[in-house]
């Protein structure tokens, strides 16, 4: 056998890869249910909803739920573009902003010299440990006393430290050799511009995993609307779906509105996922790196 | 290095530390001085030591009997073996072209994008314990049970359950760190190892593969520590309440929750985070050992 045959990402169907295909495609079918289950639960009528036994399957698909939710959110006096607009606010900043500050930090810490950098990474090697659950009150009286209660900021600035990013980046960066680095400052460049003309192109498969996990924490988050937040005006398209069921007292309407709703709140999840993919699988075959 | 090189680290630093320090170590400061003390949420917090701490190993049975055997027993198969099958999984799909390839990453990586929505709902209606749930009508109709079982309800099925979910939804971060981990080894690497008498594909990995990929493996290993002793919220979601039934499911997120929102005593459920943050620390550094770079 010669290296050939363990060819990594190969261009073209090979015989070979029949066995990958064996164990992956029947693994991907039964880790594909749960949407396919979202999608169909969203599309059931109310009768097919509490039908029993359940069926996994939509017989007569409708669109009623997604109408009801709609209504629904008019009628509750705060439009639902609102809310639309208000998580597209607060997702897309700390998307961008956590994901720059993570890999500038991240840059700093891999390819600069100072004193603290050995403790500053294990100390935000330890936070990434912590039980979010024992933080939350002593989160809420920070947030507090700084005074963005009920601002946009009390979504954004919580969020934007993310101590999984920037170890994540920082693994990354380790990895690119320093001769890079020193070839680009002996071309007369500064610190910044090797970190933004050299680092960020090579580093882009971890920009866009940070990327993903940014927007996925942020984008289910409902935890900042629910506690930093008081201003029904300012709160997010994921908190007012928590509450369509609860809110609503009737379990039965309440049951389609929540199917058609977690559709909804998946549906980006993927979209992103499937738009910055390519990036996170790309190669540093043409980054000039090889 | 010269003075004004670490100034200039500092300030590359600067956004990411305000936040962290404000919304991270301030609170894990606070949370961690709150353990010494006896807080209900409402008065002022009383500083009473490290009584929490000896409560804990000596007075708390629920503690010692389940959620401590619990959690290690979950975190023993579950860490592991997501993190040899994200391992596996990445290795496999890079070596398939990229069109299928994103597909089956996309698919597979899905569970953990639909976590919440899907436990509740697929999950609980899979094992739900009445003859309408999915496994037991297959179980009833091929004839190996005659009267449906209460698989969330049931202590002797919930752990398992609980362990079958979470290796489920295991392909996360540590999954796409280390899919663009294997993706990114130099191919030449595999003509030299070939040459230097690597014969197959399983000398390959370990010689190869694995050691090419080390900050991936590591970010991987730790996420896996991390996330399996935070995962709490499965076992009361799947069986619908805290404690979970005759604390099958309890492991150390649950109780924590059970102490901090159900009873209030967040200086006792602080002293349990402390205990679990050590926990997940002292596993991350054996993991550091493995992987780590030796510096």
């Amino acid at each position: 056998m010669s290296y050939q045959g363990t060819k990594i990402n190969p261009t073209k169907f090979h015989r070979s890869q029949t066995k990958f295909y064996v164990i992956l495609i029947p693994l991907a079918m039964v880790m594909m249910l749960p949407i396919i289950f979202i999608v169909f639960h969203a599309l059931k009528p109310v009768n097919e909803l509490f039908a029993f036994p359940p069926r996994f399957f939509v017989k007569h698909p409708t669109l009623e739920n997604f109408q009801e939710l709609m209504g629904f959110a008019a009628s509750s006096g705060i439009p639902f573009s609102r809310f639309i607009f208000n998580s597209l606010v607060v997702t897309l900043s700390v998307m961008f902003l956590s994901v720059f500050i993570s890999a500038i930090a991240a840059y700093a810490m891999s390819k600069m010299k100072f004193r603290m950098r050995a403790t500053l990474f294990e100390i935000n090697t330890v936070a990434l440990m912590f039980v979010p659950l024992a933080v939350q009150i002593p989160r809420f009286l920070v947030i507090d006393e700084s005074g963005i209660m009920d601002t946009y900021l009390a979504h954004i600035l919580p969020l934007l430290s993310m101590p999984i990013g920037l170890f994540l980046m920082k693994q990354f960066i380790d990895q690119v050799p320093d001769e890079l680095k020193e070839a680009a400052v002996m071309d007369g460049a500064t610190e910044f511009m090797v970190f933004r003309k050299v680092m960020l192109p090579v580093i882009k498969p971890a920009l866009a995993t940070v990327a993903i996990l940014a927007f996925q924490a942020v984008w289910n988050n409902i935890e900042t609307s629910s506690y930093y937040v008081n201003d029904e005006s300012l709160k997010t398209v994921a908190f007012f779906m928590s509450t369509l069921v609860s809110q609503n007292g009737n379990a039965v309407a309440g049951q389609g509105m929540a199917a058609a709703a977690s559709l909804l709140m998946f549906l980006p999840n993927l979209i992103i996922f499937i738009f910055l993919q390519s990036k996170v699988m790309n190669t540093m075959a043409h980054s000039g790196l090889k | 290095m010269k003075k004004h090189n670490s100034r200039e680290a500092y300030w590359f630093l600067s956004p990411y530390l305000l936040m962290f320090f404000m919304f991270i170590v301030v609170p894990v400061g606070v949370a961690i001085y709150l353990s010494f003390t006896n807080f209900n949420t409402i008065e002022m917090p009383k500083w009473i030591g490290f009584q929490n701490y000896t409560a804990i190993f000596t007075k708390d049975d629920i503690f010692m009997q389940y959620v401590l055997p619990n959690t290690i027993k979950f975190a023993l198969i579950v860490g592991p073996g997501g993190y040899i099958i994200s391992f596996m999984l990445a290795w496999m799909l890079a070596q398939i072209p990229s069109k299928p390839r994103t597909v089956l990453a996309l698919i597979i990586y899905s569970p953990s994008m639909t976590m919440g929505v899907a436990m509740t709902v697929v999950w609980s209606i899979f094992f739900s314990g009445d003859e309408t749930g999915y496994l037991n009508s297959w179980l009833l109709r091929a004839g190996f049970i005659n009267t449906p079982i209460q698989w969330l309800q049931s202590p002797e099925y919930l752990m398992t359950i609980m362990i079958i979910v979470s290796l489920w939804s295991s392909m996360g971060v540590g999954f796409l760190a280390m899919l663009a981990g294997v993706l990114n080894i130099d191919q030449s690497i595999y003509e030299a190892g070939y040459i230097d008498g690597i014969k197959n594909r399983f000398q390959e990995i370990i010689h190869i593969t694995i050691p090419s990929m080390k900050p991936q493996m590591l970010f991987g290993a730790v996420m896996a520590v991390v996330t399996t002793f935070q995962s709490g919220d499965l076992g009361v979601q799947l069986s619908g309440g805290n404690p979970t039934p005759q604390y099958a499911g309890q492991v150390m997120v649950n109780h924590i929750a059970d102490y901090g929102l159900t009873r209030y005593e967040m200086g006792y459920a602080s002293a349990l985070s402390v205990i679990l943050l050590i926990g997940i620390y002292v596993l991350s550094k054996f993991s550091w050992k493995l992987f780590g770079e030796k510096e």
